[in-house]
């Protein structure tokens, strides 16, 4: 089954290639260097970073409505980016962008830790991680009102929207190593969350270190999702739908979903924006809208869809 | 050999145990009984060192089964048996199949624990404790859901258990499972061990303390008949 799953993600990746916004072709190379790679790169690490933190919160936290936006964590990410935005920090150096929304997760999960008190459980992390995303929210909207000048308002707010176009190379480059961190934590998290079905109890009782895994499960989180909302926005809803979309055929062991999660998280992003690329094609639209948009507008039925089908 | 020695616990500002001492060794079914709130539960999860002030204990060496334990996924009942294994590190399926035997719930092996009935739920859960091969086991209410063909079964397994030199220590509401197959039975009322004897003697004490009528009645009852 992983298998396949990873023959799909590399047939979305090689045709994500050579998608356009008018040709089905193979591109020159400057464009495919200069934006089809680094598009394509930058979904494979935020989509997998997305897929497999929203299956471990799941896990962690034993709430099937757990994404890495609940913690708060992709906001305080963003507001971080949005701070670098701000100060022009962004614009004199570079990196400034990726560093502050790796600083605006690490703060994030600084407080939903401390929020969270000495030995945290599943509810007190929901809890602090509504109140962690409540004040990003506020600072955002601090930040959005006191913006320089308008130019700067309508560039943080269609940052804020979430894509993956036109990100250049090395950002995605600068994105990466964090990434990649985070989803090595979170994956050695396995065995941890499997005893976790059990409740925090039986899993303390099976020599499971709870407080420890539920800490590198948002630290992990921090660095899977930080990054990755700093270079393409805040995107939506892939981390909250991929571990439902891979119980049905992976079981609902949570450890059996890690492997599979990063590669359909990975996979959906992809889909997602490629869909996007091509909506200008066939909608009346001047521009492709971004990708957060998307995700948004069809993980909100699906959560519907959840919330209907009940609990099992 | 298991025990707690003068343990007191508090529980949301109130003492749940007061200067609770027990000692269990191998080869002993102990049965905890009194009525709700007297702190069978809390003295079982002072055992496992689920308190505060207790020590972890090894994991391998002791499994415990709380009161109500459920799922929070669609695990297969395969799945639940082997989270037994977390402890050992090891994927070991020779003592998940044989726990999954045991308890009796071989052909349910497949089945998701959130779609089969209360009690073979109850019985995946136990047979999760059995999968660990522990040398102490803890079982909270492990009859619970449990028609009386499967209570007497698992009450057998458990004294086949405790037979082969094991330590059992088993909260038990259902006093005549607990005088039938323990060999000891520690009352509790109030927080504090009002009897600690063995079962053919222990009808008095325990009827006591969950405040029933027990007395010259040649036939030992719980309530006078209708």
């Amino acid at each position: 089954m992983i298998r396949w799953l990873a023959l799909l993600l590399a047939v979305l990746a090689a045709v994500s290639l050579f998608i356009g916004d008018a040709t089905l072709a193979l591109p020159d190379r400057l464009i495919l260097w200069q934006l089809r790679l680094p598009r394509t790169l930058l979904g494979l690490l935020v989509g997998s970073g997305l897929g497999l933190s929203g299956a471990v919160l799941q896990g962690a936290l034993r709430n099937p409505l757990a994404d890495p936006g609940l913690l708060g964590i992709t906001g305080t990410a963003g507001l971080g980016a949005v701070i670098a935005f701000y100060w022009g920090l962004a614009a004199a150096f570079p990196p400034a962008l990726a560093a502050g929304g790796l600083l605006g997760a690490g703060v994030g999960a600084a407080f939903l830790l401390s929020f969270a008190g000495g030995a945290p459980s599943g509810p007190s992390l929901i809890l602090a991680g509504v109140a962690v995303s409540a004040i990003a929210a506020a600072l955002l909207a601090l930040a959005l009102t006191l913006a320089p000048n308008p130019f700067a308002l309508a560039e943080i707010t269609f940052w804020l929207m979430g894509g993956l176009a036109d990100r250049p190379l090395w950002q995605v480059v600068l994105a990466a190593p964090t990434i990649l961190l985070g989803v090595a934590i979170l994956l050695s998290l396995g065995r941890g969350l499997d005893a976790l079905s059990l409740g925090e109890d039986t899993a303390r009782s099976l020599g499971v270190p709870v407080t420890r895994t539920l800490r590198l499960a948002a630290v992990g989180t921090a660095f899977a999702v930080g990054t990755g909302a700093a270079v393409a926005g805040s995107i939506g809803f892939i981390g909250l739908v991929v571990p439902h979309l891979l119980r049905p055929w992976f079981g609902e062991r949570p450890g059996a979903l890690l492997p599979a999660a990063p590669l359909a998280g990975a996979a959906l992003l992809l889909a997602a924006d490629m869909l996007v690329r091509l909506a200008p094609l066939v909608l009346p639209l001047s521009a492709a809208p971004p990708v957060g948009v998307l995700t948004a507008l069809l993980g909100a039925p699906f959560l519907v869809a959840i919330a209907r089908r009940g609990e099992p | 050999m298991t025990g707690v020695s003068h343990l007191s616990a508090v529980l949301g500002g109130r003492t749940v145990l007061h200067d609770v001492s027990l000692t269990v060794v191998p080869g002993e079914l102990v049965a905890l009984c009194g009525p709700n709130g007297a702190g069978k539960s809390t003295l079982l999860r002072a055992l496992a060192g689920l308190l505060p002030d207790t020590g972890p204990p090894d994991p391998r060496h002791i499994a415990w089964l709380p009161q109500g334990a459920r799922s929070a996924w669609g695990l297969t009942v395969e799945q639940v048996a082997a989270l037994g294994r977390i402890p050992h590190r090891d994927n070991a399926t020779a003592p998940v199949t044989k726990a999954l035997r045991v308890c009796g719930i071989e052909a349910l092996r497949t089945a998701r624990v959130d779609r089969i009935s209360g009690g073979e739920a109850r019985r995946a859960m136990l047979a999760r404790v059995f999968a660990s091969e522990p040398e102490v086991l803890l079982l909270d209410e492990p009859t619970a859901d449990l028609d009386p063909a499967a209570s007497h079964a698992i009450m057998r397994l458990l004294r086949t258990t405790a037979d082969a030199g094991r330590t059992v220590v088993v909260v038990l509401h259902a006093l005549d499972l607990a005088l039938r197959y323990a060999r000891r039975v520690v009352v509790l009322a109030d927080g504090r061990v009002t009897a600690d004897l063995p079962a053919d003697q222990a009808l008095p004490a325990a009827a006591a303390a969950f405040g029933l009528p027990f007395g010259a009645d040649p036939t030992p009852r719980l309530l006078p008949p209708c």
